[in-house]
């Protein structure tokens, strides 16, 4: 099977037309609906608790959708200008950003109750510029992730990694960065409904932070 | 909630200033529970002096201190925080003077090769 990291960078990949056809594709919606729900279940939230989440590569906001639905308020950034262009086209209803998770990102400390992030991953181990280093990138992306994480809060990840090695390495970074958690597999003995999701816990919760 | 991620600039790097900016109002539900969750948050005074500057004059200098209960300043927070939108503009660092684009009501917040 092709990896379509292998081939270009994302906002090559995901560029204009590229863009409207994921988003059109039912079954891919329905896919990535199902994993951003699955996301949602992991981040294991209070009920009825209205979060402000971060869906990282956010795309055209299919995931927003999700999180939209069960009450929360998103905030979505992703590094392919088309497919951000469908999302206002979709009128999403979080706020978007145009941003590179591999060069970290700019929210305050402790602004997001959790973080979740639909087939992304994977695309931050490649190098797509001569001045790409996938460590030095995860480095950047996990520590200011945790930052901008409220104490307790949850990151979610689905990715396809490719191999084990990939694993560790972002496993491996992660912990560096302060985080804790582990990979949950969906279904791991189906090839293709199997599903990864690595799991991030932001620290011990400070009690009394969470709700007035 | 932003501050400028540019490497090496640390300090002083927050808040973004906003200039030349085009506001757009879009009504939204209010969500007491949820800002009540973003209260203990919030970089108020920050918030405040944000506001000003975009003409949004409606916010008491402090936050009250019965803000969770109280429905007109709740009801205000809302209008600030949810229904006004930046929809062209920028975003200057106060520190290393960075600028974010903001274009259809999206930010900019790619850096240069050597900004990262
Ligand atoms: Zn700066």
């Amino acid at each position: 099977m092709s990896r379509p990291e292998h081939l270009a960078p994302p906002e090559i990949i995901y560029g204009g037309d590229e863009a409207k056809k994921y988003t059109a594709n039912s079954r891919i919606a329905a896919i990535q609906a199902e994993m951003a729900g699955r996301a949602l279940e992991l981040l294991n939230l209070p009920e009825g608790f209205p979060g402000y989440i971060l869906d990282i590569g956010c795309g055209s906001g299919l995931s927003g959708e999700v999180l939209e639905e069960a009450g929360h308020i998103w905030v979505g950034f992703d590094i392919a200008p088309a497919m951000l262009e469908v999302a206002l086209e979709q009128e999403a209803s979080g706020d978007l950003f145009l941003q590179d998770a591999g060069q970290g990102m700019a929210f305050r400390p402790g602004t997001f109750d959790g973080c979740i992030s639909i087939s992304v991953l994977q695309w931050l181990c490649n190098a797509d510029k001569a001045s790409h280093h996938p460590k030095q990138r995860l480095q950047r992306f996990f520590s200011t992730l945790y930052s901008s994480l409220r104490r307790g809060a949850r990151a979610i990840f689905q990715f396809y990694p490719e191999n084990d090695d990939q694993i560790q390495l972002i496993m491996g970074v992660a912990v560096r960065c302060g985080f804790e958690g582990g990979l949950v597999v969906d279904y791991p003995n189906s090839k293709k409904a199997k599903k990864f999701y690595l799991c991030l816990f932001a620290g011990q919760e400070v009690p009394g932070m969470q709700q007035q | 909630m932003l501050q400028c991620h540019v490497k090496g600039c640390n300090a002083n790097n927050f808040p973004l200033e906003l200039q030349e900016v085009v506001l757009e109002e879009q009504e939204a539900e209010l969500n007491e529970d949820f800002l009540r969750n973003m209260l203990g948050k919030l970089e108020y005074e920050a918030l405040v002096a944000t506001c000003l500057k975009l003409n949004i004059q409606d916010l008491p200098p402090t936050i009250p201190e019965d803000a969770a209960y109280n429905d007109d300043f709740l009801q205000k927070l809302h209008h600030a925080l949810l229904e006004t939108h930046v929809i062209t503009g920028k975003m200057v660092c106060p520190n290393c003077q960075h600028t974010y684009v903001i274009r259809d009501g999206i930010p900019n917040m790619l850096l240069a090769e050597h900004e990262v």
